[in-house]
């Protein structure tokens, strides 16, 4: 249910059908499966091994030959570990601000909205409206409304709670709300759906048996919810940590708050730096798989779509 | 939409039933505190949009940053930027290529899936999981790697082939739990009234699988027309609306481009207003049916 709840409001049916063995399953399922080799597992297996590759011999511009050159990790940390620090770091923060704003959003939609279907549906459309407007612009739009000329600085200083000549955008602030604002998405729906299917008898009786609503609240609701935060956390933590659109000096960030994006999509763009942007990929996506598995080791693999 | 929100709010406090005062704690935000903050949310959620809008009205030639005056010119002449046209056209052709391609291979996945007892069944669920927790930089750049090795030159080919793969978990996550919904005695009443298995297939299970299956292509569509990273490392010279936006978001950008993304933001946000309004029509008629 981890990337279920996304999409899926509609409840599995209790008892599913008894699924038969039969050659049919081989031919629906192997031109997916196949296609997927193809342009998942493979490319993959290739970034390994772009990874490890070695300056070619007459040290062209993009030219590199196979090799088993592992120093390409160590050297990669040495030079990039504040890009990673800061990726995780904006990331974590993200995240955590993200899954702050979005329950009480949720659980107004879930379970204060649950007696009027249309207005909840309605509800849900406005927490998906940023989707339908195109990510990179409504970015933009954030930058000039944050920027030094904007009406957010302007009133700020005005309150002298901005110092003189103090910037928002170009800095970590900016890049962090950038990445929660993008993601904010990600994180209620998961969180609604869980919330959505909360059996209210059982607040009901954290109340009858004199728990104080905080811990009815901290005992009942949020366990109870915890799939859905778990859903949104990893939804959101993985594509902030891998973003570089909101930390690029020509949206809201600055060279300073380059993010493990910005130097990958540098080097494999434009420096045809192959095993530097390989490595950091496989960096990127080994922490994200160890947050990855102690999610499936809770869960189990069927639960997983 | 503060005010429908607001009108919500306004009805759940009229609808609840007056309890007796239990205890005198409460937590604090009390009963309107709730609808308040959201409805402050929904502001928040919607400012960069409306700014998005607003300045697809602003009469300006090249940089749209600063508001100039209201004009309807932007709306009329869309591609008097021929760039921003051009690109749209190719967002639009990857998007409608990549949502069939992986509506239909996500489709016969799903149903295999809920119906189908197989080997390989974690390896497979697992290939289908892997994709959407990667992120889309590793993704892209996974891919292009990989052309690069295979001496394939980057276009709109290979656009379309990045975004099939991503949407395809998409569209089995989408599909799957209509499939898994889905009453096999329908099929088997078939069955009894000796249907062949291909017009089981097409006249009772293909349209009872086909709302999700549409839910599932819109999702991908949306998916493919928005995606910038992986495009960003496969398309080579081609351009698409999002790598436009980037390329241009330095040197300033037309409002044509606001102007493209306010339209398919009304297209969209009115077809779900619409769907949703008409579902719930046809639920009080079902209510009061029931």
């Amino acid at each position: 249910m981890a990337f279920g709840a996304f999409s899926s409001a509609t409840p599995v049916a209790a008892e599913p059908a008894v699924r038969r063995r039969s050659p049919i399953a081989l031919f629906l399922l192997l031109p997916g499966a196949l296609y997927l080799s193809l342009f998942f597992l493979v490319p993959f297996v290739s970034l390994v091994l772009t990874s490890f590759k070695a300056p070619g011999e007459f040290g062209d511009i993009g030219e590199y030959d196979y090799a088993f050159k592992w120093e390409n990790y160590v050297a990669v940390v040495q030079t990039y570990w504040p890009h990673i620090a800061r990726s995780f770091g904006y990331a974590a923060v993200a995240t955590v601000l993200a899954l702050l704003f979005s329950y009480p959003l949720a659980y107004f939609i879930g379970v204060k909205l649950r007696r009027f279907p249309l207005w909840q549906a309605l509800a849900l459309t406005l927490v998906i409206a940023p989707f339908f407007i195109s990510f990179l612009l409504r970015t933009l739009a954030w930058k000039q409304i944050l920027s030094d000329e904007g009406p957010v600085v302007t009133v700020l200083q005005a309150l002298t709670v901005l110092p003189e000549g103090a910037h928002i955008t170009q800095t970590p602030a900016a890049v962090i709300f950038g990445l929660t604002y993008n993601f904010i998405p990600f994180m209620c729906l998961p969180i609604y759906t869980s919330l959505e299917r909360l059996d209210l008898r059982y607040v009901e009786a954290g109340g009858d048996l004199y728990a104080s609503p905080a811990t009815t609240f901290m005992r009942v609701t949020l366990p109870l919810s915890m799939p859905g935060v778990i859903s949104g956390t990893l939804l959101t933590f993985i594509p902030a940590s891998g973003d570089y659109i909101n930390a690029s000096s020509a949206f809201l960030g600055a060279p300073d708050t380059a993010m493990i994006g910005n130097v990958i999509e540098a080097n494999f763009l434009q420096l045809q730096n192959y095993p530097v942007a390989a490595s950091l990929s496989i960096i990127l996506m080994a922490v994200i798989l160890i947050f990855v598995s102690a999610y499936i080791k809770r869960s189990g693999t069927e639960d997983l779509l | 939409m503060s005010m429908q929100a607001g009108a919500a709010v306004a009805e759940t406090a009229k609808a609840v039933p007056p309890k007796p005062a239990r205890r005198p704690f409460r937590l604090g935000v009390g009963k309107w505190g709730l609808g308040v903050y959201a409805i402050l949310a929904f502001v928040f959620l919607l400012i960069p949009i409306v700014y998005t809008i607003v300045f697809s009205f602003n009469d300006v030639r090249r940089s749209n940053i600063v508001w100039r005056g209201f004009t309807l010119d932007n709306w009329i002449n869309i591609c008097q930027q021929p760039e921003v046209c051009e690109a749209f056209g190719n967002s639009i052709l990857v998007a409608v290529v990549a949502t069939l391609l992986a509506t239909a291979l996500g489709t016969a996945m799903a149903i295999a899936l809920v119906r189908y007892r197989f080997r390989f069944r974690t390896a497979t669920t697992l290939l289908l999981f892997l994709p959407m927790a990667t992120p889309e930089v590793v993704l892209g750049a996974g891919l292009a790697a990989q052309f690069l090795t295979a001496g394939v030159s980057k276009g709109i080919v290979t656009i379309i082939l990045a975004h099939t793969m991503f949407c395809i978990s998409f569209v089995v996550v989408t599909v799957r739990a209509r499939v898994a919904s889905l009453d096999p005695a329908l099929e088997e009443a078939g069955r009894d009234l000796y249907a062949s298995p291909a017009q089981v297939f097409w006249r009772i299970t293909f349209p009872l699988l086909l709302p999700g299956i549409i839910a599932a292509a819109l999702l991908s569509f949306a998916l493919s027309f928005d995606d910038f990273i992986i495009t960003n490392f496969n398309s080579g010279a081609a351009v698409t609306f999002p790598k436009y936006v980037y390329t241009a978001a330095t040197r300033g950008i037309p409002a044509q481009a606001n102007v493209i993304a306010s339209a398919v933001f009304l297209v969209a946000i009115i077809g779900v207003v619409i769907a949703q309004v008409s579902a719930g029509i046809r639920r009080k008629r079902l209510a009061k049916a029931g």
